[in-house]
């Protein structure tokens, strides 16, 4: 079936509220007491097994963090979040303990399911109908970890993957098993002392997946990791840390969704890339947070810091992300382009309806020599969202023959919504180029009405027209994740127009 | 013969004007009707609000197709009943290939009519069926719908979508402009293909030579929004000799 086509048919099987992945699952829970303190740090501390090390690491950084201030410069608006009234762990209660897939809770597995995830080391993905005219896609294999609320409930492929000499775990067990790893690079690109939201997540984080890909290697599969928060008031903190090192090459895959509540729920991962020599990283991203009902109420605060170390000289980050859900977003993954000839890239489509707020961006920072950057970035507003691009792209004095070249286009959608452009751009030596190029534009009305003389919804006339704007960063994505993206963008859009 | 299209003293306004005065038309099964007239006589309102572009405000009158009230039905659901607009203004949608489009609005055509889906295989055998009978190059089918194509491929690709959705009602506005004399012989071939009982055409051009090649049964004047005369398909030849000044005041 073709991907719009099946947009279609679920557009019509969704709810009033339009959000699929609004369900709740109901397990058991083992929570920390409610509110924040260093009894709470040590609590997560204590239930992960950690060594003393990391206790202190986290202890440092929420001292740190009550010196810190929320920050405001966001072009987003939400009330003051009481840091005292939530959740900072929560875990499904094991039943008892589980050495492999088949002892988990099926209640989660059944979660995964309904959310498409294969989690079942089943060998070949569902095959993806090629397009009229276009080749059949290879059939890949993807590893998937699975975080459930504060805890990885499964990874897959693990065996397969230890052959190759990949390391791909929850971050908790690498602390225990890589604590050489962890030690040298946790904390090397987002220090724990870089914004308020990192320095809250450096002392509360509960799980995440962490990845080193030995030098040369080329991993075999993609990985994947699908970030769900199922419990009520819970904060979900998670930690991601992925090293190349030189000459390797990863491809990783990030998919996140939530149950739909009333009450605002909070979001601040950190995400660490690291680079070496030669090293390629390529991260993905399709966020589909809970963003709100259609007045408003509810969703995720989604406050993340993502950073790549472009550590090596000729190494490659490129980040894409597909965002659609959150309430609001405030998230600029970005790449410190260290080594010499590195690259970075940064492929973004950013879609907000309803009452959603993104800010969004990234900051190309060009300290080696001949470093290169690429920003492409589609926004796409509709309803009365607040859709904002925010960029830094800086060569510093040494960073000669630093070039940079960025797209940014906005979509509105209706009247109502708005699209803002804020391009920061600083050049400290004189052979940088840097381009920039900004469009703003109105979804036609001739043109939905040329899709709907055909036949076309209204509905499916926009999703058609918007996922050909977006199509340039769409083919940046993994297969499998193109599609799911495309069918996302849809049915982000239902009810935008009309 | 029964009536297609039935369009009954369809007063039309746009922005607060009022452009088509009391129009009336009849097109039967089987028929193709030509509307020739002056720049501005409201021929394009007239295909619009068929189709059911909004932003026209129908004041008085009503079409029927089919007998059945056709200003009741969204756009998409005219289409699906067989109702096709070749536009006088194709537009581009870049980022979505002619390919991808055809087959989205073929099955959502089908659907909404309580079809099944076309397979892959056999849609790709009826394009390319359909596209080489009107020379139209397969990587034409790759790019974005209309992007960068020329004024004659847009008109031609109209065409295309027409033989591949088998409407039974075409109209066809000005789709001679902009073809170069062998496009147009090629394009016309096409439209004269679908030429059947049960289909029937509107062909709005300005220029008789278009007739030559696809000829009408019946040839509508208009005038400042209304039918002012109708006739044979002479009467395109006698148009063509003297101009519309004569009907200029009859309107
Ligand atoms: N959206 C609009 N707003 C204002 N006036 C309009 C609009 N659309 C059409 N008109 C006016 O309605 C009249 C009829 O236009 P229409 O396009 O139907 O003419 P036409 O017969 O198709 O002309 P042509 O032969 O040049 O294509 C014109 O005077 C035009 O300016
Ligand atoms: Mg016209």
């Amino acid at each position: 079936m073709p991907a719009v086509q099946e947009t279609v048919e679920r557009v019509k099987r969704i709810d009033v509220d339009q959000y699929r992945y609004g369900f709740e699952t109901l397990i058991e829970s083992d929570k920390a007491p409610k509110g924040l303190s260093e009894e709470t740090v040590k609590f997560i501390s204590e239930k992960k097994n950690e060594p003393a090390w990391m206790l202190q690491w986290r202890l440092e950084a929420y001292r740190r963090w009550l010196t810190m201030q929320e920050p405001t410069w966001a072009r987003v608006d939400y009330p003051k979040i009481d840091f005292q009234d939530l959740y900072y762990y929560a875990a499904p209660k094991p039943k008892k303990t589980v050495s492999s897939l088949d002892e988990i809770d099926p209640e989660i597995l059944k979660t995964y399911e309904k959310l498409g995830i294969p989690l079942r080391e089943v060998a070949m993905l569902e095959g993806v109908e090629p397009k009229p005219g276009e080749e059949d896609p290879a059939r890949r294999k993807i590893a998937v970890d699975a975080v459930f609320d504060s805890v990885s409930v499964a990874t897959t492929f693990k065996a397969e993957l230890k052959k190759a000499g990949v390391i791909f775990m929850p971050i908790s067990e690498a602390i225990r098993e890589h604590p050489e790893l962890v030690q040298k690079y946790l904390g090397s690109v987002v220090p724990t002392s870089d914004n308020f939201y990192a320095t809250l997540n450096s002392a509360v984080f509960s799980d995440g997946s962490f990845v080193y890909v030995p030098p040369g290697v080329r991993c075999p599969m993609e990985l994947s990791t699908y970030f769900r928060i199922n419990e009520r008031n819970t904060g979900q903190f998670e930690r991601t840390l992925i090293i190349a090192d030189k000459g390797s090459y990863v491809s990783y895959l990030e998919g996140c969704t939530a149950p739909q509540r009333d009450e605002n729920q909070l979001h601040a991962a950190v995400v660490e890339l690291v680079a070496l020599d030669d090293a390629e990283i390529k991260y993905s991203t399709v966020q589909n947070w809970y963003p709100g009902n259609s007045e408003g109420k509810g969703g995720i605060y989604n406050f993340v810091t993502k950073r790549g170390d472009c550590r090596g000289a000729n190494s490659k980050i490129s980040w894409t992300q597909v965002e659609t859900g959150s309430a609001i977003t405030w998230k600029y993954p970005s790449c410190i382009l260290r080594g010499d000839n590195s690259r970075g890239e940064f492929y973004s489509i950013a879609i907000s309806n309803g009452f959603q707020q993104v800010d969004s961006g990234t900051k190309m920072i060009h300290l080696g020599k001949n470093t290169s950057s690429r920003i492409i970035s589609k926004g796409i507003a509709a309803g009365k969202s607040q859709n904002t691009y925010r960029g830094l792209v800086t060569a510093h004095r040494k960073a000669t023959g630093a070039r940079n070249f960025t797209a940014c286009d906005s979509l509105l959608i209706g009247d109502k919504c708005g699209a803002h452009t804020v391009p920061y751009i600083e050049a400290k030596n004189s052979s940088a180029t840097f381009e920039h190029e900004a469009t703003t534009s109105k979804i036609s009305e001739d043109v939905l009405f040329y899709c709907i003389q055909r036949g076309l919804s209204q509905e499916e006339a926009v999703g058609l027209v918007v996922n050909g704007f977006v199509k340039d960063v769409l083919q940046q994505l993994p297969m499998e994740f193109a599609v799911e993206a495309q069918k996302l963008i849809s049915i982000s859009l239902e009810g935008s127009v009309g | 013969m029964m009536a297609l299209l039935e369009v009954k003293d369809l007063k039309v306004r746009v922005e607060e004007r009022e452009i088509l005065h009391g129009l009336t038309l009849t097109v039967n099964e089987g028929e193709v009707h030509a509307i020739m007239g002056p720049n501005g006589s409201g021929k394009s309102t007239l295909s619009h609000v068929i189709a059911g572009k909004p932003g026209y405000e129908v004041t008085d009158g009503q079409i029927l197709f089919r007998g059945e009230d056709l200003l009741e039905m969204e756009p998409d659901e005219r289409a699906a009943k067989g109702v096709f607009l070749a536009f006088q203004y194709p537009v581009e949608i870049p980022g979505v290939t002619t390919m991808n489009f055809l087959r989205t609005a073929l099955n959502a055509q089908r659907k909404a009519r309580g079809e099944s889906e076309l397979m892959v295989p056999d849609f790709l055998k009826k394009v390319r069926e359909v596209s080489k009978s009107l020379n139209i190059p397969q990587d034409m089918l790759k790019r974005g719908v209309n992007v960068g194509f020329s004024g004659g491929e847009k008109k031609r690709n109209e065409v295309l979508q027409m033989a591949l959705f088998e409407p039974s009602l075409c109209i066809l506005d000005e789709m001679d402009s902009g073809l170069d004399i062998d496009a147009l012989r090629i394009a016309a071939d096409g439209v004269n293909a679908l030429r059947s009982p049960g289909r029937a055409m509107v062909v709005i051009t300005h220029y008789q030579r278009l007739l030559n090649y696809i000829v009408p049964d019946v040839v509508h004047v208009m005038s400042r929004g209304r039918v002012v005369k109708s006739g044979g398909k002479e009467l395109a030849l006698e148009l063509e000799a003297s101009g519309y000044a004569q009907f200029e005041d009859a309107a």
